[in-house]
């Protein structure tokens, strides 16, 4: 048997190259640069990641595929979807940066192997959007991860850093392993573990087939912390630095859907009637137990979380939505463009409020913040109102599309109860906005340029999404457009 | 034909049956048959006379963990030559290129961990 | 002696899932949780494995070095944290483990 090298385009994977490229340049750097000149990680990571945004926007409308062995379909594409979320990733990753920069030198983290590993995961991200193959699916999962489990402990010794980094590896593991079974028995019914073929072979392979849909599911849904699944979250955005959560309650969550939406929609939309009920089933209980318990939270990195939950839930709801309505999965992608403005900027401003790391994260620290920083409450304000979905703003147009998504799919009690949830999350977040105008406190601000850039620029994002939602609307359909195709033409 | 690679198998299950005969039957003669006169020396770990300081099971001191968790990685992630080395030939230089491009990926790996100090012993 | 079929692989490999999954669910110990988790990665090992065979298929047992040298990787990390944990809290039993409440 003759070997033959498969179709090989580096030139269309080259924002990943990029990512990882640059983590290990990074890694370089650290032999030569001597230990007093910290100061220039994040600025080559900042640098990377925007030649890699520049590359990806570059390659919006192209669609093909590479690593393409003999006679089979390709391991990585690059498709409108895969790009559109690659611009999430890094999105996300240059305004972590931003974020991390003051903070960690505060905290003393300031170490280069944050930026490596940011980038890491980074780059597992962008991988889960491109994979088309479970087994680089789940390749993908543990570079995102791994790194993730090591930044949330990074602020040992302090306790409860560490308890965050091991509750996280251990559900973390946890859910792969139960994906990687998932993966094998979708292996044994199929033959295969391409998703097209899957798509083509899945119908025939009966009960086997089910079992490892419901294997995927939980595995995926530990991943994005639906619940039931979602035990141990809280606890693991509240112990982790709070950058780090940033980055994990957007990156890691979207990188969970972006492989969810890949797979269920464009492998498996014929066992839909089978998935698509335990999936609503999952989103209802996700935004009840999220937007339930996130009331009684003192803290707002745990409230943060169990809202993240909530969110969580949404994206469910748009999932379920996505075999039977067109919108789906454009609504999807565009919820999780504004969720990641929305949030990331919630977070800088949490950021800026805690001085020492673990101190002045709690509710009460926030009271006064409007006499005392009009400017930053203000955002603060705005931000909680696109968390609950108050109009003009990103959260709201993102809730439209996924619940009018929902009703075309026949699942008008689905939207009714992601309405009623949002309602109820309406009493926590404006909670915040009620402290920091309706009382006075006091208490250290730390907010310097680069957090300040951050929280007007995700700030003017949501505005532009609230306001003007149509054309971002119409590339996120753009980018489900595809997708779609694949799965209608094979 | 099954039998006949049952048969060929014949010698090493005679071999099995004598050794284990063997290990089961000689402690059980030299305890049965042995004479026993235990004194309080005899039954001290170090019967030269060292006296036993602490604890059997201590802690290992934390640099060998390092090491250990090191090897671990080092040591699986070479199975990825495997699949390489078997089909050397046929893979050419594509094979090459790719395995050249993991080992140094690999390799840097390796020099980070020495330049961090992980690997110094003291 | 009957011919060990296909079925009696998987029937192996989803008996040791389950012992795994159980074992992550009712033990305390990370380090139990932790060996617990590797057997769940190694059933699913052995269904890739008896399904290339039985499939003649080499894809299944590529893939089982990839899981390996995940599951390698995550040992390395997993074993890192859970010594961190030990050396500060002189325990590693998860329900000890909980100083955020919520």
């Amino acid at each position: 048997m003759e070997f033959q090298v498969p179709s090989l385009n580096l030139l269309i994977v080259l924002p990943v190259l990029i990512v990882t490229g640059w983590g290990m340049l990074l890694m370089l750097a650290e032999f030569f640069i001597p230990e007093e000149k910290k100061s220039w990680a994040p600025w080559l990571t900042m640098l990377g990641l925007v030649l890699a945004l520049i590359q990806t926007i570059g390659l919006w409308g192209y669609n093909g595929g590479t690593f393409t062995p003999k006679g089979g379909a390709p391991m990585v594409v690059v498709d409108n979807f895969a790009t559109f979320l690659n611009i999430i990733f890094l999105l996300t990753g240059i305004l972590t940066v931003l974020i991390s920069i003051h903070y960690l030198r505060r905290t003393g983290l300031d170490r280069p192997e944050y930026y490596m590993l940011l980038l890491f995961s980074v780059s597992g991200m962008m991988l889960m959007g491109m994979a088309n193959d479970l087994i680089l699916v789940f390749l993908a999962l543990e570079l995102l991860s791994i790194p993730l489990y090591i930044l949330s402990g990074f602020a040992w010794p302090r306790p409860d850093s560490e308890e965050s980094a091991m509750k996280y590896f251990l559900l973390g593991a946890f859910s792969s392993s139960i994906f990687v079974f998932g993966i094998a028995l979708t292996y044994g019914s199929t033959g295969t573990t391409s998703l097209p073929l899957v798509l083509e072979r899945i119908s025939d392979a009966g009960m086997l087939g089910l079992v490892a849909t419901a294997m995927l599911i939980v595995g995926f849904a530990f991943k994005v912390a639906a619940a039931p699944f979602h035990m141990w979250t809280p606890d693991v955005y509240e112990g982790a630095p709070t950058t780090v959560t940033a980055f994990m309650s957007v990156g890691a969550k979207v990188g969970g859907f972006a492989a969810m939406l890949r797979v269920f929609v464009a492998a498996l939309p014929q066992l839909g009637e089978a998935w698509v009920p335990a999936v609503a089933g999952v989103a209802t209980l996700t935004l009840i137990v999220g937007n339930v318990v996130a009331i009684v939270q003192p803290n707002i990195k745990r409230m943060l979380a169990y809202s993240s939950i909530a969110h969580a839930g949404y994206i469910m709801i748009a999932v379920a939505a996505s075999v039977n309505s067109p919108d789906g999965v454009s609504a999807a992608l565009f919820y999780m463009l504004a969720y990641l403005f929305t949030n990331l900027g919630a977070f800088a401003v949490v950021i800026a409020l805690e001085h020492k790391q673990g101190e002045g994260v709690m509710l009460d620290d926030y009271k006064g913040l409007g006499k005392r920083r009009p400017w930053l409450a203000l955002a603060m304000a705005y931000f909680m109102l696109s968390l609950t979905g108050v109009p003009p703003t990103g959260g709201f147009s993102g809730k439209f599309y996924v619940f009018r998504a929902a009703i075309e799919a026949d699942l008008l009690w689905l939207a009714i109860v992601g309405v009623i949830t949002s309602v109820i999350s309406g009493y926590y977040y404006l909670r915040v906005v009620y402290l920091m105008y309706m009382y006075d406190g006091e208490g250290e601000v730390v907010a310097n340029r680069a957090l300040v850039w951050t929280v007007g620029l995700t700030a003017l994002a949501t505005l532009v999404l609230g306001l003007l939602p149509g054309p971002w609307f119409d590339m996120a359909r753009d980018a489900a457009l595809q997708t779609v195709q694949m799965v209608a033409g094979g | 034909m099954d039998n006949q690679l049952l048969i060929t198998y014949l010698p090493i299950a005679v071999l099995l049956g004598i050794a284990l005969f063997l290990a089961v039957l000689l402690p059980v003669l030299s305890l049965s048959l042995g004479p026993k006169r235990p004194t309080f020396r005899k039954l001290s770990p170090y019967e030269s006379g060292m006296t036993p300081i602490g604890e059997a099971q201590r802690r290992l001191p934390v640099k060998f963990y390092r090491i250990a968790v090191l090897f671990i990685l080092f040591d699986v992630d070479i199975i990825l030559l495997v699949p390489w080395a078997v089909s050397f030939r046929r893979l050419g230089l594509y094979g090459l290129a790719a395995m050249l491009v993991f080992m140094f990926i690999f390799i840097l790996g390796d020099a980070w961990v020495w330049k961090k100090g992980v690997l110094e012993w003291d | 002696m009957p011919e060990v079929t296909i079925d009696w692989y998987v029937a192996l490999s989803v008996i040791l899932f389950s012992i795994g999954a159980l074992g992550v669910l009712l033990r305390r110990n990370a380090i139990i949780l932790f060996m617990s988790i590797e057997m769940m990665l190694n059933a699913a090992n052995l269904a890739f494995v008896a399904f290339a065979r039985h499939l003649g298929d080499l894809d299944g047992q590529v893939l089982v070095f990839f899981v390996i040298t995940v599951a390698a990787a995550e040992v390395a990390v997993g074993l890192v944290l859970i010594v961190t944990i030990f050396r500060t809290k002189k325990s590693i039993n998860i329900d000890e483990i909980h100083l955020m409440k919520g």
